[in-house]
């Protein structure tokens, strides 16, 4: 297990409290209570179908659970809207990759600096020479995040036509570009090589070391899960069934249980 | 051919894709609302007619032409506010037949309001556009068809001025391409259905006001509707482009069938022409001349 330095790991920037969501007889959540703390990485793991998508769904405003709290920033709420959490600096991937399929690298990038744009929403077309202005500056800091994360070469490149792996990374830069407190991850290396997995945990962590983010990630391979995170959250049929440091995890009986009976 | 029955192939040309305009205009709005909330809005053709009517109204009453479009302007903006308030917001993700549904319902509540404040008469609409005659060399051409194309091209030029320049525009091609990431980069929903809203409502108003001054402002207003469909066929229903060029080539295809072949086939072939045009379209290039995909909400 890697432990970074450079960072503290602080108390919770987020707290779910008895969190049940259902669609019509499907239970996806029941009565899950967890907290994300200040700069740390944390993992949501589970079987096929335990309830850890909707739960990043429920933090960033996508589903409204029927019962239950969601605490962040020390203000608590039932609900809110998914612009609502990007206002307050949740950032998200998604696990069916939700890109600007028709814009470049760039503009998807761009479109991450939306809410930085200072200039009002409705009368943006009103103010031409500040609106430009601006739009330099947030391209400075886009061109930053795309040596970050060295996609230079398909800065121009429409990332509908990219290879999968190429459109996660883009998919994360536009995350990053909201400079967010808060970065949801939903499976960020699903379906790539082991090449590309390495890739993408370096960029996770060095996020988090360098800028102090704090990550939830979904992930299902366990030894990037072991490997990366400060703490573990464990979901199963909806409920949550460990959360603690990664050794602790591992040596749950409930867990190997869970894990032994799925197949992936 | 003799060169007389060139020019009188042009103006037959023109004069059809004058009439295109139109339909352009009303394919115009259903493509905008169909890229920005996936709701195929059935309610396009009596928002043309309940834009209209205020306007002829409020001329009548001695209001000056700017302030009577300006107020009818007013209120489609307005109901732009309510229709997402009372439609879109409480339906939010549900089928796309649902939403069209409700469309439907918006159509018969707007075109019975219209009736019941205005009946059913044909109002005559006349805000002053020029009308005086035109000859480009040997051809005639209607200097009221020159006004209302340039009106219709500038409108589609700010149109896209607006959608490539600015914050909002971008903001509302981030929504067209995906719903979902639009709203985790922290884009409002709500806020972009009320905007698109209000510019197919001002589309509609255009459109209401060239075509009210054309053949009077009247209920028949609502079948543009039906007209608009084999165009969104034609040019594919997210496309803008499409929209445009698919309503030029069916106003300019109906005169030239009328003309050239109406009297071989026989008369009114103006009324049938576009659906079939729509069906071989849809036969050999389902996703229309335009279309990114195959239309799966409607
Ligand atoms: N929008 C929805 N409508 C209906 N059912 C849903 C919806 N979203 C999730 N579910 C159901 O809720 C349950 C949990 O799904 P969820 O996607 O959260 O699981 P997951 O842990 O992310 O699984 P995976 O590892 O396959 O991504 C499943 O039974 C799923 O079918
Ligand atoms: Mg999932």
């Amino acid at each position: 297990m890697t432990q970074q330095s450079g960072r503290k790991i602080g108390g919770p920037l987020l707290k779910v409290q008895g969190i049940s969501l259902s669609f019509g007889g499907v239970k996806a959540l029941s009565d899950v209570s967890f907290e994300i703390r200040q700069h740390e990485i944390l993992a949501i793991i589970g079987p096929n179908g335990a309830g850890k998508s909707s739960m990043l769904n429920v933090i960033n405003g996508f589903y409204h659970p029927q019962s239950g709290t969601v605490t962040y920033k020390g203000a608590t709420r039932k609900q809110m809207q998914p612009h609502e959490a990007a206002e307050q600096g949740i950032a998200r991937t998604f696990q069916n990759i939700a890109l600007f399929k028709g814009m470049s690298t760039l503009d998807n990038i761009m479109s991450g600096r939306l809410l930085k744009m200072k200039v009002n929403f409705f009368l943006q077309a009103l103010y031409w020479g500040p609106a430009q202005r601006e739009e330099i500056a947030h391209r400075e800091v886009v061109e930053r995040i795309i040596d970050f994360l060295e996609i230079q070469a398909i800065r121009k490149t429409p990332v509908g036509k990219l290879p999968y792996g190429l459109q996660k990374r883009v998919e994360l830069g536009r995350a990053l570009a909201a400079e967010p407190d808060l970065l949801l991850l939903d499976e960020p290396m699903a379906g790539m090589n082991v090449e590309e997995k390495e890739d993408m945990c370096r960029f996770v962590l060095d996020v988090n070391e360098e800028f102090g983010t704090t990550i939830a990630l979904i992930e299902h391979d366990m030894g990037v899960v072991m490997d990366i995170s400060d703490r573990v959250v464990v979901l199963d049929y909806g409920r949550k069934i460990a959360d603690g440091v990664p050794d602790e995890v591992r040596a749950n009986k409930d867990v190997i249980d869970a894990y032994l009976g799925v197949s992936h | 051919m003799e060169l007389q029955d060139l020019y009188f192939l042009i103006e037959v040309i023109i004069g059809g894709l004058m009439a295109g305009v139109l339909y352009s205009l009303v394919a115009l709005g259903f493509v905008l609302i169909f890229k920005a909330s996936g709701v195929f809005n059935f309610a396009q053709g009596a928002m043309v007619l309940f834009a209209a009517l205020p306007v002829v109204r409020l001329i009548e009453w001695g209001v000056p032409v700017w302030a009577a479009i300006a107020a009818a302007a007013a209120i489609m903006i307005g109901l732009a506010f309510v229709i997402e308030r009372t439609v879109l917001r409480p339906l939010v993700n549900q089928e796309g037949i649902i939403l069209f549904m409700a469309t439907l319902g918006v159509t018969f509540l707007l075109e019975g309001l219209a009736q019941q404040i205005w009946g059913s008469e044909v109002y005559r609409l006349d805000i002053g556009i020029p009308t005086d005659p035109l000859f480009l060399g040997e051809i005639l051409v209607n200097g009221f068809d020159i006004s209302v194309a340039v009106a219709a091209g500038l409108l589609v030029a700010a149109l896209i001025a607006f959608f490539q320049t600015t914050k909002v525009g971008r903001a509302l091609r981030a929504v067209a391409d995906d719903h979902q990431a639009a709203q985790s980069v922290g884009i409002p929903l709500n806020h972009i259905w009320i905007i698109v809203w209000s510019i197919a409502g001002l589309v509609a108003l255009i459109a209401g006001i060239v075509w009210g001054s054309k053949l009077g402002v009247q209920f028949a207003m609502t079948f543009v509707a039906l007209k608009a469909l084999p165009v969104l066929i034609l040019g594919g229903f997210t496309s803008i482009p499409g929209a445009i060029v698919g309503g030029l080539i069916v106003g300019a295809g109906e005169k030239l069938s009328e003309v050239y072949l109406g009297p071989i086939i026989g008369g009114g072939l103006e009324n049938w022409f576009a659906y079939m045009l729509a069906m071989v379209v849809l036969l050999f290039r389902p996703q229309g001349l335009f279309g990114e995909k195959i239309i799966e909400r409607v």
